[in-house]
C-alpha cells in the first residue's frame, strides 16, 4: 500500500454535528426574523445589524491573533451568532458606536477574559445589552416604528397605559422593540427548525414561555397573547436561554434552569423597575448553571438510586 | 412496536448493506509455504506459553501454546505445518508480541480432536472443562475468557443466559451470517450453557435490523426456555450492560461488579455456536468469520478463515481496494482499532476488517467543548463525559475517578455525537490507565509497609 494509515483512537466514524454546522443553523434560524424587523423597523435596522457582527467578528480575531496569540477561531462562526443576537436585542436607532462598544464587550469582556468559547459563564450577547441597558438607558430604550417614535407593548403596560397593539401586528412583529424581537411567527419558526435539526431541544423554551406566560397571568400582569408575543421572551427563550454554554447540561438542569427564567421573568415584568425582565432572568440563571449541573448530575447506571448527594459532593 | 432498548445511545449509519446478504466464503489457502502468526495473548488474563519448539510438526486444532493461570486460553493451529520461529511480531492491535509462526503445507490435515482426549461423551459437568480446553474467549471482540464467564462464585444464582446477537456495530454482519446459516448450532450452544445453569432463562437478543436473521432463528426455537428478542436498532445496544438492562431490567451496579452480580450471562454469537462445536464434536476455535467490509474495499465479503492468516489475505480475497483507504480498523468503527499495517495477523476476537476512505472516516482536530451536553444524552452509562474529559486533560484523576470515569465502556457515542470533535474515548482510556497505575502503585507500597511491619 503507498498511502499511510491513520491511526487513531476509537470511534473512526462521526455525527453530522460540528460547532460550525451548529452555528450555521442558528443563523440561518435567526435571518428571517431580522429581515423582517428591518422591513418593520426600517433600513437603519441592517446597519446595527452590520456593525455588531463586523465588531464582534473583528474583536474574536484580534483577541485571539493579538492578545492570546493562538489559532483564530473566527471560521466557527460563534462570533456572528454573538454579533447578530446582540444587534436583535437592540432598538434600530442605536448609534453604532454603541453598537460597537457593546460588541467588543460581548466578545472580548464576557467571553475572552473568561478562556473563549464554551467558557463563559454568562451569555455575551445578553451581558453586553445589560451593559449597555446601564450605561447608556436613553438610546436603549428609544424606539420608532416606521418613523414614529412610540413605547413598546410592554412599556406601555409598565406605565399604565392600555396596549394598542392588534394580536396580527404582534405576530407579525408591526410593533415597537428590538430588532431582532419583533417578529414572533418567524422566531418560532427558527426555533422548531433548531429543535428540529436537533441543535437545541425543546425543553428550555417551551418550559420558559409557559412559566412566563401562566405566572404573568396568575400574578395579573397581561395576557397570554401579550406575554409570549411582545418583548423579548420569544428571543430569549428559543435562542438566547438556549446557549449551550450557559445552560445545564442534563434534562433534569434545564427544566430547572428554564423553570427559573420564567419565574424571574414573570417576577420583573410585574413587579420589577424594568418593563422587560428576559435580559436579567437570564443572566441570573446562567450564573446559576454551575451549581445546577452539579446537583442535576445524571444517576450512572447501576449506581444505587439514593446516593445523589453523595456522588454530587465530590468523592 | 415497542421494542426492549436502554436510555442513551446514538444511531450511526448502519452500513451493513454492504455484507448482509454476502453469504459467508470459505478462505483456505492451499499453496505450501504460506505463514500463518499466532500471538501469544488472544484473550484477557495471562499470556501463553508455546508448547511448540522451531521446527516442530503441528496439525489443525493442535494446542501450540496454553498456561497454567485460570484466566487464560490455550492457543490452537488453524493449518498444519511446521513450526519456522517463535518471535516477536506485529499483531493486529499494532503492538509487538512473542508470536509463533507457522508455515503451512496446504493439507489442513486434523489433530485428534478434544473429545478423543477426553475419552467418553461429554456430561453437564465436563462442558466448562472442554470450553476451557477448546480455548474459546468472547468473539465479538473483548476475548475474555468464556469458562471463567460461565464460572461465577458459587453464590451467585445465574437466571439469564443471554446470547448478544445484537451486532450493534455498524458495517459487521458476521454474526447476522452465522444466525442464518447455522441457526440450530447456536440454539444448541445456547442449551448447553443452561444445561450448566438450569434454573437459567435463555435469550437470544437481536437487533431489529436484520429480519432475516430474527426469522430463522425463531424458527429453529423449539425450546420453551429459549426465546428470541428482537431489540431496537441503536448503539451500543450490545454492550453487555445495555443489553442486560433492556432484556431484564436490571442494572449491573458500578464497576467492578460483573453481570453475574445480577444473575447475567452475556455470551456472543460465534462464542454461543463454538460452545456448541466444542461439546459435539471436540472443535477448538481454530477458525472464525470475519466481516471485510468498507466503501475501500473491492467486493466487500464475509470470510470464514483459519487464525493465524494475514489481514493482507483477506484484502486480496475480497479484490484488494478500489480507492485507497486512509484508515484500516480492526473491528466495527465506532469501538475498533486502527491497524498500523495490513500485514498482521488475524486473532480469535478478529470480527471485522473495515477499510475506510477518506470520504467515511472522521480525521478531524478537536475544538473547544461548547458544553452542548450532546455527550450527556448519548451516554448509555449516563456519565458526564465533557467532565470527564476536562478532569483527565487537568490530571485531576481523583474527580475522573468520583465522577464515574471508572464505569465508562468506551462505546465512543460521546464523542460520535461531539460537535467539538473532541478526542473524548482517548481522555477515558488514559484516564482508566492512570487510576489502575496509581491502584497498583497504592497496592504495592501497602503490601510494602505491610512486609516492613513483620
Amino acid at each position: 500500500m503507498s498511502t499511510q494509515l491513520t491511526v487513531s483512537t476509537s470511534p473512526h466514524v462521526h455525527s453530522e454535528f460540528s460547532t460550525r454546522g451548529i452555528m450555521f443553523s442558528v443563523i440561518l434560524a435567526l435571518l428571517p426574523a431580522g429581515i423582517v424587523g428591518t422591513y418593520f423597523l426600517g433600513l437603519r435596522s441592517l446597519a446595527v445589524i452590520a456593525t455588531c457582527i463586523i465588531a464582534c467578528v473583528a474583536s474574536e480575531w484580534f483577541w485571539q491573533k493579538c492578545v492570546m496569540k493562538t489559532k483564530t477561531t473566527i471560521g466557527d462562526l460563534s462570533a456572528v451568532v454573538t454579533g447578530l443576537l446582540l444587534a436583535y436585542n437592540l432598538p434600530p436607532t442605536m448609534p453604532l458606536w454603541m453598537a460597537i462598544c457593546g460588541s467588543i464587550f460581548a466578545i472580548i469582556v464576557v467571553k475572552g477574559f473568561y478562556g473563549g468559547l464554551g467558557c463563559n459563564i454568562v451569555n455575551p450577547a445578553l451581558a453586553a445589552r445589560a451593559m449597555m441597558l446601564i450605561s447608556w438607558p436613553t438610546a436603549m430604550t428609544t424606539w420608532t416604528v416606521q418613523g414614529m417614535s412610540g413605547a413598546t407593548p410592554l412599556a406601555a403596560m409598565k406605565a399604565g397605559n392600555a396596549v394598542n397593539v392588534s394580536c396580527w401586528d404582534m405576530l407579525v412583529g408591526n410593533m415597537g422593540g428590538c430588532i431582532g424581537e419583533v417578529s414572533s411567527v418567524l422566531l418560532i419558526l427558527g426555533g422548531i427548525y433548531l429543535i428540529w435539526e436537533e441543535v437545541i431541544s425543546w425543553r428550555i423554551p417551551v418550559v420558559y414561555i409557559a412559566t412566563t406566560a401562566i405566572l404573568a397571568a396568575l400574578f395579573g400582569h397581561g395576557g397570554f397573547m401579550t406575554e409570549i408575543f411582545t418583548g423579548g421572551l420569544l428571543i430569549g427563550a428559543l435562542f438566547m436561554a438556549t446557549d449551550y454554554t450557559t445552560s445545564p447540561m442534563s434534562a433534569k438542569g434545564q427544566y430547572i434552569y428554564a423553570f427559573g427564567c420564567g419565574l424571574l421573568t414573570a417576577l420583573i415584568r410585574t413587579w420589577g423597575g424594568y418593563p422587560e425582565g428576559v435580559s436579567f432572568s437570564i443572566l441570573i440563571m446562567n450564573i446559576a448553571v454551575p451549581l445546577i449541573d452539579q446537583y442535576t448530575a445524571p444517576r450512572i447506571l447501576g449506581a444505587p438510586k439514593s446516593n445523589f448527594f453523595k456522588r454530587t459532593g465530590g468523592k | 412496536m415497542n421494542l426492549p432498548t436502554f436510555l442513551g445511545g446514538v444511531h450511526p449509519p448502519e452500513g451493513k448493506a454492504l455484507t448482509e446478504n454476502k453469504a459467508i466464503e470459505k478462505l483456505m489457502p492451499e499453496n505450501p509455504g504460506e505463514l500463518f502468526v499466532y500471538p501469544l495473548s488472544q484473550h484477557i488474563g495471562a499470556p501463553c506459553a508455546p508448547l511448540v519448539k522451531k521446527g516442530d510438526a503441528v496439525l489443525v486444532g493442535q494446542k501450540i501454546a496454553d498456561t497454567e493461570a485460570f484466566v487464560s486460553a490455550p492457543i490452537f493451529s488453524g493449518v498444519s505445518g511446521t513450526v519456522k520461529e517463535i518471535a516477536p511480531k506485529m499483531t493486529i492491535a499494532g503492538s509487538i508480541e512473542n508470536c509463533i509462526v507457522i508455515e503451512s503445507d496446504g493439507k489442513y490435515e486434523k489433530a485428534p480432536s478434544l473429545l478423543e482426549e477426553l475419552g467418553h461423551k461429554p456430561e453437564a459437568s465436563d462442558y466448562v472443562k472442554l470450553i476451557r480446553a477448546a480455548g474459546i474467549v468472547g468473539l465479538g471482540g473483548a476475548c475474555f475468557p468464556t469458562h471463567v464467564k460461565l464460572s461465577p462464585p458459587k453464590d451467585k444464582v445465574i437466571n439469564w443466559v443471554i446470547v448478544n446477537a445484537a451486532e450493534c456495530e455498524p458495517y459487521l454482519s458476521c454474526d447476522n451470517r452465522l444466525m442464518i446459516e447455522s441457526p440450530d448450532e447456536i440454539i444448541r450452544g445456547l442449551q448447553y450453557a443452561l444445561e450448566i445453569f438450569p434454573n437459567a432463562q435463555g435469550v437470544i437478543a437481536i437487533e431489529n435490523n436484520k429480519p432475516e436473521a430474527i426469522k430463522t432463528m425463531t424458527e429453529h426455537n423449539k425450546n420453551p426456555k429459549i426465546k428470541i428478542m428482537p431489540h431496537k436498532v441503536k448503539y451500543p445496544q450490545g454492550a453487555e450492560k445495555m443489553l442486560i438492562k433492556s432484556v431484564t431490567g436490571q442494572e449491573v451496579p458500578l464497576v467492578p461488579a460483573l453481570p453475574a452480580d445480577v444473575g447475567c450471562i452475556v455470551l456472543n454469537t460465534r462464542t454461543t455456536w463454538q460452545i456448541c462445536k466444542a461439546i459435539e464434536e471436540g472443535l477448538p476455535v481454530i477458525e472464525r468469520v470475519i466481516s471485510v467490509t468498507g466503501d475501500a474495499v473491492n467486493e466487500p465479503k464475509n470470510l470464514q478463515v483459519p487464525l493465524g492468516i494475514s489481514v493482507r489475505k483477506l484484502i486480496d480475497a475480497c479484490g484488494g481496494f478500489k480507492e485507497e483507504p486512509v484508515k484500516i480498523i480492526a473491528g466495527g468503527p465506532m469501538m475498533g482499532l486502527a491497524m498500523r499495517s495490513v500485514d498482521v495477523p488475524v486473532v480469535k476476537g478478529t470480527s471485522g476488517i473495515l477499510a475506510l476512505t477518506s470520504k467515511l472516516a472522521y480525521i478531524a482536530e478537536e475544538s473547544a467543548c461548547l458544553r452542548c451536553g450532546k455527550c450527556v444524552e448519548a451516554c448509555p452509562m449516563h456519565l458526564e463525559p465533557t467532565l470527564l474529559d476536562h478532569a483527565v486533560r487537568r490530571r485531576d484523576y481523583e474527580t475522573f475517578e468520583a465522577h464515574g470515569g471508572m464505569n465508562c465502556i468506551e462505546c465512543g457515542s460521546c464523542a460520535y455525537s461531539c460537535p467539538a470533535s473532541r478526542h473524548l474515548v482517548q481522555s477515558y482510556k488514559n484516564g482508566k490507565a492512570a487510576v489502575n497505575e496509581a491502584r497498583k502503585k497504592a497496592a504495592a507500597l501497602a503490601k510494602e509497609k505491610a512486609e516492613a511491619k513483620k
